[in-house]
C-alpha cells in the first residue's frame, strides 16, 4: 500500500464513504495493528473525538467516593510545578494545578483548562506553523474563587523563563512568544515553523499556577511565595495540608470545572519508604488503593498479586533500556579530550563487529529472567506512539552468527582465544550505574560475547555518579570513557522529536559543551541529520511519522546503538480502583476521572 | 560548678566549628547534585540545569560556600532547602514532635525493661530468671533493626492484619479514636526499637548493679537487719546508677536524631527520615544542619552527663 493509497482511504473516512471500522478492517489486511490504523486517523484528523482517548466516566454526580489514598514510595517535598525536578513533585503538585492539555495514552491530547484541542480544522495551528492559538474554557474558577483567564496562562509563560525565578520548566517557555489575544484566547508563536507545538502549556511543564499568587514573587524571591507549599489551583481536589517529605491531603473541590468529578471526596498522598513494602500495601493488605512505579522484580509482583486483593497496571511508554557502542575511542587523548570526535573507536568502527556485537545480547533472556513484564524485549529504539513504530526491524540472537560475521571480516582468535586483527583485541569495557537487572544483564552479555572471542570488562558505577553533571568526574555517562555503556533513557512526550535529537551530529557530547550534548554516543550520520532536520519543519503528520521511523531505522541500523528491552511504567492498584493511567503524562494526569467500581 | 559548666561550653566552640568544616567538606567533595534527575530528562535543557546549579550558588569555591554558610547560621539562619526550597528549621520543626513521640516512647519503653528485669536479674544472679533475661536480651540486640521491623511486619500487618504498617501524620478522628490509631500504628516502630535499645541496656544494668551487689557496704546494710527492698532500693540501684546515666544521656541525642532505618520501614516522618532522603537528593543545606543539630546535642548531652555524676556521686569535683 503506498500513500497515495492511504490518503485516499483516509479522504472516504473523512467524508464518510468509508466507516471508521472499514478503515482499520482494511489496515490490519496489509499488516497494521487496530491502535495504529486508529492512530493514523488520528493524525490525518478523522479521528472521533478526543473524549474516546480515556475511559468513559461513569459517576452521576459529584462526591460520594470516600477517600482514596496513594502511596509513592519517595515523598514530595514541594508544590510548585515550576520548581518540580521529580516525578514525584510533578505528581504531587498535578494534584492542584492543570496544564490546557494532557496527553492520553494513546498518544492524543485531551483538553483540560483549553475548551478544545487545537487543529488545523479548527483554525487553532496556523497553516505556517508559526503559532498556535489555545481557546480556554470560560467559567474555571481557582480554587480560592478568582476566575481564570489568559492573563494567568501568559504571566506562567513570564514567570518560568525569568532566569531569576530559576524554573525546571524554562526549557519549555524560553524560546516562545506569548501574545493574549482577548480574556479566554492566547496565542503561542514560535521562531520557526514547529510541527510539535504542544510543549508550552501542555503537560508535564504545562501545569498553570494563579497570577494572583504569584505575581508579587515572580523574581528572586520566587522561594517566598506562601503558595509554593499551599498551592491554589484549578484542579478537581482542593489543598488540605502538606508535610514536606511525607504527606498531602487535599478534598473535592465543588466547584470543579467538569460535571460530575470528582469522585473522590478526601485524597490523601504519603510518601516515603520503599518499592516492595509500597507494592505490599496496596496488593496484599489493601490498605491503599495505588502504589506508584514498582520497580519491583516481576516474580515478587506476581506472588502479591495472587493474594487478590489489587493487580499490577502496565502502561506501554517510550522508555528504553539500550547499549551503546562509542563511535569514539575513549583510550586516545586528544587536546586533552578522551572520546574525542577527533577519533574513531578502533574496533567499533567495523560494521562487522557492531552486528556481532547486536547478535550476541540475547533479549528474550533479559525479558524472561530479568525484566519479566517490565521490560518487553524489543528492536527499535523509537518504539511509542504506535504510529512512530518502524515495522520494519528484527532482532536475533545468534553466536553463530556473530562468529562466521567476525570470521569473515578477518577478526582471528588469539591464543587466548580472544579476536584480534591489526593489533586491535576485541576487549571492551561496559559499564552501566549499580542497579541489579543492570548487572545481571551484563552478565549474560559477558558470557555471549566471550563464545564469541569478545572479552567484556563490565564496571558499574553508582548511580548517584553515573548520572550526574559533574564536569569533574571521569565516570559519568555523559563522558562515556568506556567503549560500551549500558542505561534508560526516557521519552517525556508523545513526539518524538526531543528523543530522536540523541544523535544528531550537533548534540553531540563533548568538552566544548562541558559534555551536556544529548548525542552520547557519538555517533554521525549526514542522513539522520538531514531527515531530523526536514521532520523539524515537517508539517503533515504522516510525511513527519515516517521521517522518524527512517531516523530509528538509520541509528539502530548502525548498531551503534543496540535497544534492549521496553520500560514500561508499573503501577499497583487495588482491585475495585479504576484509574487513568498515561504514558506520556503524569500519573495523576487525569485524576479528576479516577473512580471505584464495587 | 559554675565556672567548670562555662570552661567546657567554650571548650565545646572549636570542636562545633571542627565538625562543621569536615561535615561541610564532605559534602561538597561528595559526587552529585540536587539536580541529578533532570541530567536524564531530554525535556529539560543541559543549560537550564547548569543555570539552576548557579542560582544555588552550586559552582562557588568550597570554602566560599562554607563562609557563606558559616556566617548565616551565625545569623540564626540556617538556609533552605534545595529541594523543598523553604527553609531547613521549618522542616526540621516540621519532624520533631512525630520523632520525639515515638523515639521518645521507645526509649520510655527500653528503660521500663531494662531497668526493672537488669535489677532483678542482677540480685539473683544464675538464678533460672536471670538465665532467660540473659538469653533474651542476648537474642535481642543480636537481632537487627531492620529484621525484626520486618518479621513483625510480616506477622501483625501481613499474616494477621491487625496493625497497619504504614505510619499516618494525619488521622482524620478525634478524642480516643485519634489516640487508639495513634497507638496501634505506633506500636510496631516502638516496639522494634525499644526491645532492641532494651536488650542492650537490660545486660549493662545487670552487670552495673552486679559490681555494687558484692560491695561492703551492702553486707553492712544487710547485717543491720534492712529490709531487701530498701537495700536494693537505696544501697544498691542508687550506686549503680552512675554508669547507667551517663549512657542513657548519650542515648538522648539519638531521641532527636530518629532512627534511619526504622523510619523508612514504618515510613515514620521522622528527622532519620529526613536526613536519609536529603542525603540521597544531595540536599547539603539539609544535611549540614540536621548533623549539626546532632553534633550539638552530643556535646550538650555529654556535659549534661558529666554534671548528673557529680550530683548522683559526690566525691566527684568539678575543677
Amino acid at each position: 500500500m503506498t500513500e497515495d493509497d492511504l490518503r485516499g482511504l483516509i479522504a472516504r473516512v473523512k467524508d464518510g464513504r468509508l466507516s471508521r471500522r472499514g478503515f482499520v478492517r482494511r489496515m490490519a489486511a496489509v499488516g497494521l495493528t487496530a491502535p495504529m490504523a486508529t492512530q493514523i486517523l488520528a493524525i490525518a484528523g478523522a479521528a472521533p473525538a478526543a473524549a474516546q482517548s480515556v475511559p468513559e466516566y461513569k459517576p452521576t454526580r459529584r462526591g460520594g467516593g470516600g477517600q482514596l489514598k496513594i502511596l509513592y514510595w519517595q515523598a514530595a517535598t514541594l508544590l510548585n510545578p515550576h520548581f518540580a525536578a521529580g516525578t514525584t513533585n510533578q505528581d504531587a503538585s498535578r494534584v492542584f494545578y492543570e496544564p490546557l492539555a494532557g496527553w492520553a495514552t494513546d498518544g492524543t491530547l485531551v483538553p483540560i483548562l483549553a475548551a478544545e484541542v487545537p487543529s488545523v480544522e479548527n483554525g487553532g495551528l496556523a497553516a505556517d506553523g508559526r503559532s498556535v492559538t489555545w481557546k480556554l474554557k470560560r467559567g474555571v474558577k481557582w480554587h480560592d474563587g478568582q476566575d481564570f483567564s489568559a492573563d494567568d496562562v501568559v504571566f506562567n509563560w513570564e514567570y518560568s523563563r525569568n532566569p531569576a525565578v530559576a524554573a525546571v520548566t524554562s526549557g519549555s517557555y524560553r524560546d516562545v512568544n506569548v501574545v493574549k489575544v482577548d480574556d479566554y484566547t492566547v496565542r503561542v508563536e514560535f521562531q520557526q515553523p514547529t510541527p510539535f507545538w504542544a510543549d508550552a502549556f501542555v503537560g508535564v511543564t504545562g501545569q498553570i499556577v494563579p497570577k494572583h499568587q504569584f505575581k508579587d514573587f515572580a523574581g528572586g524571591n520566587s522561594r517566598d511565595a506562601p503558595a509554593n507549599l499551599r498551592p491554589v489551583g484549578t484542579s478537581a481536589y482542593k489543598f488540605v495540608s502538606f508535610a514536606p517529605g511525607d504527606n498531602l491531603r487535599a478534598e473535592l473541590n465543588p466547584n470543579y470545572h467538569m460535571n460530575n468529578r470528582p469522585y473522590f471526596d478526601t485524597l490523601e498522598v504519603k510518601g516515603g519508604g520503599d518499592a516492595v513494602s509500597a507494592a505490599r500495601a496496596v496488593l496484599q493488605t489493601g490498605d491503599y488503593d495505588y502504589a506508584w512505579n514498582m520497580q519491583v522484580e516481576d516474580e515478587i509482583l506476581k506472588r502479591l498479586e495472587s493474594a487478590g486483593r489489587g493487580k499490577v497496571n502496565i502502561v506501554d511508554g517510550g522508555s528504553i533500556e539500550f547499549v551503546q557502542l562509542n563511535a569514539t575511542d575513549p583510550n586516545q587523548e586528544v587536546d586533552g579530550e578522551r572520546a574525542s570526535i577527533r577519533t574513531q573507536h578502533p574496533a567499533f568502527r567495523d560494521p562487522a563487529v557492531r552486528q556481532a556485537m547486536a547478535l550476541l545480547i540475547d533479549r528474550n533472556a533479559l525479558e524472561q529472567f530479568i525484566y519479566g513484564r517490565g521490560g518487553p524485549a524489543t528492536a527499535n529504539f523509537l518504539n511509542n506512539p504506535p504510529r512512530f513504530r518502524s515495522p520494519n526491524l528484527r532482532w536475533e540472537f545468534s553466536i553463530q552468527k556473530a562468529n562466521e560475521l567476525l570470521d569473515a571480516a578477518g577478526w582471528a582468535r588469539g591464543r587466548d582465544g580472544i579476536r584480534a586483527k591489526d593489533g586491535v583485541r576485541l576487549k571492551f569495557v561496559y559499564q552501566t550505574s549499580v542497579n541489579a537487572p543492570r548487572q545481571r544483564t551484563q552478565a549474560i552479555y559477558k558470557q555471549a560475547a566471550q563464545r564469541a572471542g569478545i572479552e567484556l570488562e563490565l564496571k558499574s558505577v553508582t548511580a548517584s555518579v553515573f548520572f550526574s553533571s559533574d564536569v569533574a568526574n571521569p565516570d559519568t555517562y555523559t563522558k562515556f570513557y568506556a567503549d560500551m555503556q549500558m542505561y534508560t533513557t526516557t521519552m517525556p512526550q508523545a513526539d518524538p522529536e526531543r528523543f530522536m535529537n540523541q544523535y544528531v551530529s550537533w548534540e553531540i557530547s563533548s568538552k566544548a559543551n562541558n559534555w551536556q550534548g544529548r548525542n552520547i554516543v557519538r555517533w554521525r550520520s549526514e542522513e539522520y541529520d538531514r531527515i531530523f532536520r526536514e521532520a523539524q519543519g515537517e508539517l503533515d503528520p504522516v510525511k513527519r511519522a515516517a521521517m522518524f521511523i527512517r531516523l530509528n531505522d538509520l541509528v539502530v541500523g548502525s548498531n551503534h546503538i543496540i535497544p534492549l528491552v521496553k520500560r514500561p511504567t508499573v503501577s499497583a492498584s487495588v482491585n475495585s480502583l479504576r484509574p487513568v493511567l498515561s504514558a506520556w503524562d503524569l500519573t495523576l494526569w487525569y485524576l479528576n476521572d479516577w473512580t471505584r467500581e464495587a | 560548678m559554675l565556672q567548670y559548666v562555662t570552661r567546657r561550653l567554650l571548650i565545646a566552640i572549636p570542636s562545633l566549628l571542627g565538625i562543621s568544616v569536615v561535615l561541610f567538606t564532605v559534602l561538597a567533595l561528595a559526587p552529585g547534585d540536587p539536580f541529578e534527575e533532570l541530567a536524564t530528562n531530554p525535556a529539560v535543557p543541559p543549560d537550564v540545569r547548569a543555570a539552576l546549579r548557579a542560582s544555588l550558588g552550586l559552582d562557588d569555591p568550597v570554602y566560599l560556600r562554607y563562609l557563606h554558610w558559616l556566617s548565616a547560621m551565625l545569623r540564626g539562619d540556617w538556609g533552605f532547602s534545595f529541594v523543598s526550597r523553604i527553609p531547613v528549621d521549618q522542616l526540621i520543626l516540621q519532624r520533631l514532635p512525630t520523632t520525639v513521640a515515638v523515639i521518645g516512647a521507645s526509649q520510655v519503653l527500653a528503660l521500663a525493661i531494662a531497668l526493672p528485669v537488669g535489677v532483678f536479674a542482677a540480685t539473683r544472679p544464675y538464678s533460672i530468671f536471670d538465665q532467660i533475661a540473659n538469653t533474651l536480651a542476648f537474642v535481642g540486640f543480636s537481632l537487627p533493626t531492620f529484621f525484626t521491623g520486618l518479621l513483625l511486619i510480616m506477622f501483625f500487618s501481613i499474616h494477621l492484619d491487625w496493625l497497619p504498617f504504614v505510619f499516618r501524620t494525619n488521622i482524620e478522628a478525634t478524642g480516643w479514636k485519634w489516640w487508639w490509631e495513634m497507638i496501634r500504628q505506633s506500636i510496631m516502630p516502638v516496639l522494634v526499637l525499644g526491645l532492641f535499645q532494651g536488650a542492650a541496656w537490660t545486660r549493662f544494668v545487670r552487670s552495673a548493679v552486679l559490681d555494687v551487689v558484692r560491695l561492703d557496704h551492702v553486707t553492712t546494710a544487710r547485717s543491720k537487719g534492712l529490709s531487701e527492698a530498701r537495700i536494693t532500693l537505696k544501697h544498691i540501684v542508687r550506686n549503680a546508677m552512675i554508669p547507667v546515666v551517663t549512657l542513657v544521656a548519650l542515648q538522648m541525642p539519638a531521641v532527636f536524631g530518629g532512627a534511619i532505618v526504622t523510619e523508612q520501614i514504618f515510613r515514620v516522618p521522622g528527622i532519620g527520615s529526613l536526613l536519609i532522603s536529603a542525603i540521597l537528593a544531595n540536599d547539603t543545606p539539609v544535611i549540614m544542619a540536621v548533623t549539626f543539630v546532632f553534633a550539638g546535642l552530643v556535646i550538650l548531652f555529654n556535659l549534661l552527663a558529666d554534671v548528673l555524676y557529680g550530683w548522683l556521686d559526690p566525691r566527684i569535683s568539678f575543677r
